[in-house]
């Protein structure tokens, strides 16, 4: 929980759910796990504010609680969780990628699933066949069992969780797993165990039979939709709760950088391969596995898909040529079956991180400092002397870049004495880089540089608050002038009412911010790569 | 060791093994590094394609839909008259389910809102709760008054009456006013479940409430 952290996350906390939640959830995620009365003493906010704050935060699982330290008798504690806060980043990746695989439907349910936090099956069924309904063509309606069947399918393929439910009152679900029952109206768990993830819930993917059969109604006049509200009917679940998985998407995202680094790397056929190769091990690998289980040329010949008949010694060659490759995608684990073979997941991630270094060193420093980076990756440890013979660049510039990037600290330096007082004179001052640190300070800065794209556009917009304003009044005048059927003379006098320069104005704000929120994204997709490279690192030692 | 301690700038170890001459020092720092430095390499343009601008859209939505959804936040400010015009359009596009009350199965107790009775400091919100229940009280037994008195003219201005006051305290405290509409919520039947205090209110208020 780093200062960048905690600083992007309250920006993020600020744009999506206001200031009081904020100024909480920074509060919480500074000082740790506290409980309400300490909260409402020291941020200074009125209690039903704080209280709600808190209601959001847990709702949408960035803030976990659990009894005090002190045992079952202390007040509960409240935990905020800056990993998950820092996932809003990802909200539009996660969305895109749920309508490439799930289409229209599928795009909509995780959208309100992201919106809510958790929400039932039922709830998320109705609004998103009402959604659809609402975009579809005049006296077309979306039948609630086709979302149903989208919302399981997600559910099968583990895109989407129950929520783990609390272990305390006994009213829950029967499955719940077995602690002691606490006395009701105290929320207390034991308190030497660690908060139950939603996996180890046995039946965390399994879809509740529920009745639901209905169309999806389109928004006629406020006046039904109040009647369909005040209307409560239960649909047989309950209490069941469901949010996104995000590591199943991050799994996702994981298979598809390979499969586009490989594309980028060698050609088409060989991501083709690649791709079969990890479908076919989706089911079989868990998330935290180094590799793969291995596969036999034969099955992947048999699963290729149909479009690409290549031919039996074809595929062979390929993987050999995918084998042999430096960055190691795809590994030879024996020769049973035509050979073995495995994807290197870890491997993979750690070469990944490793390009994204150097192409970082690249763009900032130029191509003869990113020679010299990549030396030293390829070299460990070298002296000042060899790195201008290797590197083949006068003595004179490599010192400056070395200099540079010492500064930068992207190098490291690494005394090896010959005495054991360490005189300098009898000292071997060598050059190094260190491949996971350089990755954590990337990482940061990563996180710094969104933290400033917010915060920028959050000024730009500030700057231009009234003209933005004027422009929404003005949308809303004419929004209404045309519902009540205007003519075009009175349309166009009050388009008129913003000027040229104004116009202009607004164009440019609306390019910077455009420009803005872009960047954010596409910074998040480095972001998404380091982190996965560390906490891959994480996982095996 | 050449220079002992002769020269200005010698150094306690043999400076050809760093690599660095003595000429090729850098110069010495005058102030702090400048807040916006050169840089001679750009950074490289954004990827523009139609998944990055779809992303983008979405991005850009789900910002506004969130803050408009209930779980936005805001805190109580005190709006001058002024400022309602303009928010007026603003307030068109907000989204209707302004309710939310969180599945009290999930979460723990002590965050459920508490209404405790003997309240000194807070005494908008008492006056804010009470008088809402008060205005459906002073409607019925109004309603009974105006059966014998003028029907159109003391109906219309019960109305009017309860009307402004809800409006004003929705302004100013959204949050109560939504959790108290929902008369089938199972938190509010809990905490409201002797009818006394209910009587007991409305008849201690009754004569405040009635000098309008």
């Amino acid at each position: 929980m780093t200062a960048q952290e905690v600083r992007l996350c309250g920006l993020l906390l600020r744009e999506h759910f206001g200031e009081v939640v904020e100024k909480v959830g920074t509060h919480l995620l500074k000082c740790g796990a506290q409980n309400l009365r300490t909260i409402i003493h020291e941020t200074g906010l009125s209690v039903d504010l704080v209280k709600k704050s808190l209601c959001v935060l847990v709702q949408h699982g960035a803030s976990t609680f659990s009894s005090g330290r002190k045992g079952p008798g202390s007040p509960t504690e409240y935990h905020a969780s800056c990993d998950r806060i820092l996932r809003i980043l990802r909200y539009p990746r996660y969305i895109y990628t749920a309508k490439t695989l799930y289409g229209d439907t599928g795009e909509l349910i995780i959208e309100e699933l992201l919106q809510r936090g958790h929400t039932t099956m039922s709830s998320t069924v109705k609004t998103v066949a009402d959604r659809l309904t609402q975009n579809m063509a005049e006296g077309l309606t979306m039948d609630y069992s086709e979302v149903s069947s989208t919302f399981s399918k997600l559910v099968e393929t583990h895109f989407l969780q129950r929520c783990p439910p609390l272990p305390r009152v006994g009213n829950k679900d029967s499955s719940a797993p077995s602690e002691t029952p606490a006395i009701p109206g105290t929320p207390a768990a034991p308190v030497n165990t660690a908060p139950p993830t939603p996996e180890s819930f046995p039946e965390c993917y399994k879809v509740p039979s529920v009745t639901l059969i209905g169309r999806g109604k389109r928004q006629l006049a406020s006046e039904d939709g109040e009647e369909q509200r005040s209307a409560k009917r239960t649909h047989g679940d309950e209490g069941i709760y469901w949010q996104v998985n995000f590591e199943r998407f991050h799994l996702h995202f994981r298979d598809q950088t390979i499969i586009s680094a490989v594309a980028n790397k060698l050609d088409q056929t060989s991501s083709e391969i690649v791709r079969t190769m990890l479908r076919m091990s989706e089911v079989t690998t868990s998330p935290m596995a180094t590799c793969t289980k291995p596969l036999s040329a034969n099955e992947i010949f048999r699963s290729l898909p149909p479009s690409y008949n290549i031919l039996r010694p074809i595929l062979d060659q390929y993987l050999t040529l995918l084998v042999d490759d430096p960055m190691e995608f795809v590994g030879k684990a024996g020769e049973s079956g035509g050979g073995m073979f495995v994807v290197n997941l870890h491997r993979a991630l750690a070469n990944l991180a490793r390009a994204t270094l150097e192409s970082v060193v690249q763009e900032r420093f130029g191509s003869r400092s990113a020679r010299i980076f990549r030396l030293l990756l390829r070299k460990r440890h070298l002296e000042q002397k060899q790195v201008e013979d290797f590197a083949m660049i006068p003595a004179k510039e490599a010192k400056d870049m070395l200099y540079t990037l010492l500064s930068q600290n992207l190098v490291q330096l690494q005394e090896i004495p010959k005495t054991p007082d360490y005189a300098p004179s009898r000292t071997f001052y060598l050059y190094t880089v260190n491949q996971l640190p350089t990755a954590r300070m990337l990482l940061q800065s990563c996180y710094k540089t969104v933290a400033n794209l917010v915060e920028r556009r959050l000024f730009e917009t500030k700057e231009s608050k009234r003209l933005l304003e004027k422009s929404q009044r003005i949308e809303a005048i004419l929004a209404s002038l045309q519902v009540s059927g205007a003519e075009p003379e009175q349309l166009t006098e009050v388009e008129e009412m913003i000027t040229a320069p104004e116009k202009q104005q607004l164009d440019t704000l609306r390019l910077h911010i455009n420009k803005l929120d872009s960047a954010e994204n596409q910074v998040d997709e480095t972001i998404f790569l380091l982190e996965s490279y560390i906490n891959s690192t994480n996982a095996s030692s | 060791m050449a220079g002992k301690g002769r020269g200005v700038g010698a150094f306690t170890f043999n400076i050809d093994a760093l690599g660095i001459g003595r000429g090729n020092m850098p110069e010495a720092r005058v102030g702090p590094s400048p807040l916006f430095p050169n840089t001679d390499f750009k950074p490289v343009p954004l990827k523009a394609g139609e998944d990055e601008d779809y992303m983008l859209a979405l991005k850009q939505e789900m910002r506004g839909t969130m803050q408009r959804l209930p779980h936005n936040i805001k805190p109580q400010s005190n709006k001058a008259e002024v400022e309602r015009y303009t928010e007026r359009y603003l307030k068109q596009s907000q989204i209707d389910g302004n309710e939310w009350t969180p599945d009290w199965n999930l979460f723990p107790k002590e965050l459920m809102p508490r209404r405790k009775r003997p309240r000194a400091k807070t005494g908008t919100k008492k006056s804010a709760k009470i008088s809402r229940k008060d205005a459906e009280n002073i409607l019925t037994k109004l309603d009974e008054l105006a059966n014998k008195d003028d029907p159109e003219k003391s109906d219309e201005e019960t109305e009017k009456k309860p009307g402004n006051k809800d409006e004003e305290e929705e302004i100013e405290e959204e949050e109560y006013e939504e959790e108290d509409i929902e008369e089938e919520n199972d938190y509010i039947e809990s905490y409201f479940d002797n009818g006394e205090d209910f009587a007991a209110d409305s008849d201690d208020n009754m004569d405040a409430e009635a000098t309008y």
